[in-house]
């Protein structure tokens, strides 16, 4: 009878009416390292909130029983008492602070109630990083001095002084190199020695396939099933099969006729490289060639944090990284882009994948937001704006692309999200672009909105515009784009055209370009 | 979704109604001083720089920050202008060119440090404002430099002539044009809103808008009247606060400041170059506060160290009591205004009843305070 420390019993959660988890069963066994696997937006992240207390008990239905007790957490603070920590991606680390002030930070070593004990913080602290393999550091060193695959260890010899049991780790090798990403995986298997439970939320395959015991995949919000080392067939393919095995049924507007042509390359772009803007000798993306013709649509395709939005606003007026080097040709013509409104006077458009931050003015309303772009150009007489004009372009654009608002003087916060993205498309729209480069066009918006988002595209490919398509569901890929280029970590590393774009072609790219990359 | 009437929103007329309120009760409580034609005069008078400097600051508040020089930068204008023509005998065209150039020079200077170094603006016109004062008080020696010819006087304490012996007919002329203006624009206004199918507020309300207002406006001419007809000052405000409320409804540069303050990287996302407005809204202020420099300078018949102390908090109260956010985005020149009018009627008031300063500071912030709260309040119950 194996000990088994968690079991989170059909866990159902639901996001205004939307279910993002659906009955979802995870049992992990004590002294394992459990993988959870899914598609971007499949639920795992969502399932380890409800487990931490990120989602309070009550607003979920279903069961946690851990450690043979039925809990109910009402905050974070809850589930770390009972040694539940989670690591998210984003680090939460206090950048100035030293490394031992990041370490005890919220569990302050104290003699008298208040007042720290830096003696002990500092030998306490030299302890702990020796235990996840930082034995040299200077605990006096502030974290922002070192490396991310550093600050991830941080996070977890922080969380080791919380007396962990069962550590949760999202996507922890995301921002590492495969040195940093492989010392990682060697702590984890460590803490496993020593009895620490780990579950583990991770795109890299093979590192799962390495250390994890048991593996649940995730799909839509469901559980599809629980692979164990042992017993069953332990193989990146089949974790893929599980992963990806849906049927797809008519959720993308067909795109056939005489009306649609593929027409002359509009955008090329050639030997594009970009360093990080932070760190010049981090190369995010290498060599990279691309076009895109009249009336096609292109798929960006790839995992997140592959360097696609990276690309996109290092070409959209530099709006990513330093010593950008490369040559963008419209219309077979070289242009130089030097600022976004280089961009949008070479009639490039893009839309971000945050519309929030970088797409609207939230307090300002509909028509506002959708002129922003082409103020200038098509709004105005000698700076005057003028205002009817812009109003009746306003209501043309909410009507052609249906914007459910009471009409366009209504405050942009206060639509829904797949509203707000249909205001950011009039906006890109009015600009009147050639190449709309468009950033997961459909992140967190419901299927209905995600339907007329495709048609718009539809429209635009009909008007023989060049259009790119970032995203990291690959179904979408695979439903809109004519042509999909697959990016991971920063390289092109594959095309496909039509008929060859299946989720297994994309996934076996970017595996095969991560399997090299790690043996360079 | 059932069609609703549109309403008359009362809170985007609740600083006027606020306005009317505290001069109302000021009224009854120095038993109808502050309503003396000499008391409505000094009432323009004396608040006509706080609001041209108003209007500058909205801008910056626009963008989400403040600029604390300005008070400083009134100093040194003043003073330049007054050693230019006291001391070294320059004609005062000249002497006001200086000044302005001088204010403009020092606005481009904060401009540069906010927009292109990237350094906090509340920083950057901390150190404009100590810099300033102390070059004021370097420049006049710590001395007051008077008297000021009164041809440069005029700017800030002159009237436009009068006609008429006891009423100045300049003045009803002008209320006359203004009502004709006000009706004018409120029918053009329900036009465009009927043409483009918007809905439109019911005829009765406004009727009483129109009316209350084209009453204060009577009410205020006429009481200028009475006195020395229309002060210079006031023509001078009139002309920068419509050019500004122009700029800032009605243009593309107007715009930009509105979308780098509600979201600036989605403004630099669209193609605004929001390095730009921010140099520009900066370099404008310090032209605005060379304006200001100059009326104080004109008003007092001299230049002063402590002139213009403590003037940016002024400008930056209006702007807050007028509805602008704090966070940037929001706000207009008008509510700038009415904000510093409100200040001024406070202060003006508070005088009147011989209440210190110490207690009208006291009173101010209070009433900053309550406005502030009133706002957001209001906000957060209508649900945005």
């Amino acid at each position: 009878m194996p000990d088994i420390i968690l079991e989170m019993n059909h866990i159902t959660k639901a996001f205004s009416g939307v279910k993002a988890l659906d009955d979802v069963n995870l049992k992990v066994e004590k002294g394992t390292i459990h993988a959870l696997c899914g598609e971007n937006g499949a639920g795992k992240s969502t399932l380890m909130n409800v487990l931490s207390g990120v989602y309070p008990f009550g607003t979920y239905e279903g069961d946690i029983i851990y450690k043979g007790e039925k809990c109910e957490f009402h905050k974070i603070k809850d589930s770390e008492d009972k040694g539940i920590v989670i690591i998210h991606q984003e680090l939460a680390l206090s950048p100035y602070l030293s490394i031992a002030e990041n370490v005890f930070m919220g569990n302050e070593q104290t003699d008298i109630k208040g007042v720290i004990n830096w003696r002990k913080t500092r030998s306490a602290a030299k302890e702990i990083l020796a235990e996840v393999g930082l034995e040299g550091e200077n605990v006096d060193t502030p974290v922002n001095k070192l490396g991310v695959g550093k600050q991830q260890l941080i996070e977890i010899a922080k969380a080791m002084t919380k007396n962990v049991e069962l550590l949760i780790l999202d996507e922890p090798t995301a921002a590492l190199n495969d040195e940093e990403s492989a010392h990682l995986l060697e702590i984890m298997l460590n803490l496993k020695k020593k009895g620490v439970t780990c579950i583990m939320i991770s795109h890299k395959l093979n590192e799962i396939e390495y250390v994890a015991d048991e593996i649940t995949i995730i799909r839509d919000g469901k559980t599809i099933e629980t692979l164990n080392k042992k017993t069953d067939e332990f193989t990146e393919d089949r974790i893929i099969k599980g992963m990806v095995g849906r049927e797809l049924t008519n959720r993308y507007p067909l795109r056939e006729g005489p009306d649609y042509n593929i027409g002359e390359v509009i955008l090329e772009v050639k030997d594009w490289n970009v360093f990080h803007p932070d760190d010049p000798t981090r190369q995010v993306i290498k060599n990279v060639n691309f076009n895109v013709r009249a009336g096609e649509v292109v798929g960006f395709a790839g995992l997140m944090g592959a360097g696609r939005t990276e690309l996109a606003m290092s070409i959209f007026g530099r709006e990513y990284g330093q010593h950008i080097t490369g040559s963008i040709k419209m219309h077979g013509k070289p242009v130089k882009i030097h600022k976004v409104s280089d961009a949008i006077a070479n009639k490039i458009a893009y839309t971000s994948e945050d519309r929030k931050t970088y797409g609207l003015v939230l307090i300002d309303d509909v028509k506002h937001n959708m002129t922003m772009a082409a103020l200038k150009q098509s709004f105005s007489n000698h700076g005057i704006v003028n205002a009817n004009e812009e109003i009746l372009k306003a209501e043309e654009y909410k009507k052609k692309i249906n914007v459910k608002a009471n009409s366009v003087n209504q405050v942009v916060s206060s639509l829904s999200g797949g509203n707000q993205q249909k205001v950011v498309l009039a906006k890109w729209m009015l600009a009147q672009p050639d190449v709309l480069i468009l950033d997961e066009p459909t992140r967190g918006i419901d299927v209905g909105a995600k339907y007329e988002i495709y048609e718009a595209i539809n429209d635009l490919a009909k008007m023989g515009k060049a259009i790119i398509v970032i995203s990291s569901e690959m179904p979408e890929i695979i439903g809109t784009c004519d042509r999909a280029y697959v990016i991971n970590e920063g390289e092109i590393c594959g095309e496909l055209g039509k008929e060859d774009i299946t989720q297994e072609r994309i996934m076996e790219y970017i595996m095969a370009h991560g399997r090299k990359g790690g043996n360079e | 979704m059932k069609t609703k009437k549109a309403h008359l929103d009362l809170q985007q007329y609740g600083m006027f109604v606020a306005l009317i309120a505290i001069f109302l009760i000021f009224n009854v409580a120095t038993g109808g001083n502050n309503a003396t034609p000499v008391n409505m005069n000094n009432l323009v008078m004396q608040n006509g720089y706080v609001v041209i400097l108003a209007t500058g600051m909205l801008l910056c508040v626009l963008t989400g920050n403040i600029d604390l020089g300005v008070g400083s930068i009134v100093a040194v204008t003043g003073a330049v202008a007054a050693i230019l023509v006291v001391d070294k005998g320059a004609s005062i065209p000249v002497a006001f060119l200086v000044a302005l150039l001088i204010g403009l020079a020092s606005g481009a200077f904060v401009g540069f440090f906010v927009a292109y170094i990237g350094i906090p603006p509340f920083v950057v016109t901390l150190a404009t404002m100590l810099m300033g004062r102390g070059l004021t008080y370097t420049l006049l020696q710590a001395q007051t430099k008077g008297p000021l010819p009164e041809n440069f006087n005029k700017i800030g304490a002159g009237f436009l002539p009068k006609i008429g012996a006891n009423l100045d007919i300049l003045c009803l002329v002008v209320a006359a044009a203004a009502t004709v203006l006000l009706v004018f624009s409120e029918l053009n206004d329900i036009r465009t809103k009927k043409k483009y199918g918007f809905e439109t507020i019911p005829v009765w309300q406004s009727a009483v808008k129109v009316i209350v207002i084209a009453a204060i406006i009577w009410f205020f001419f006429i009481k200028l009247a009475q006195y020395n007809g229309i002060p210079m000052i006031l023509v001078l405000m009139f002309v920068i606060v419509a050019i500004y409320h122009f700029i800032t409804s009605k243009t593309v540069a107007g715009r930009q400041i509105y979308a780098l303050g509600g979201n600036a990287k989605a403004a630099r996302l669209s193609g605004i170059n929001t390095k730009r407005v921010f140099f520009w809204v900066y370099t404008n202020m310090g032209f605005l506060a060379a304006v200001a420099g100059i009326v104080l300078a004109a008003r007092n018949a001299s230049a002063t160290p402590k002139a213009g102390d403590g003037f940016e908090m002024d400008a930056i109260a209006s702007c807050y009591i007028g509805g602008a956010a704090a966070a940037g985005g929001v706000g207009t020149i008008i509510g700038a205004v009415v904000g510093a009018f409100i200040m001024g009627i406070l202060n003006n008031g508070m005088s009147l009843m011989g209440w210190s300063t110490d207690i009208q500071k006291i009173v101010k912030g209070l009433v900053l305070l309550g406005a502030v709260t009133f706002d957001i309040v209001s906000n957060r119950r209508k649900g945005n």
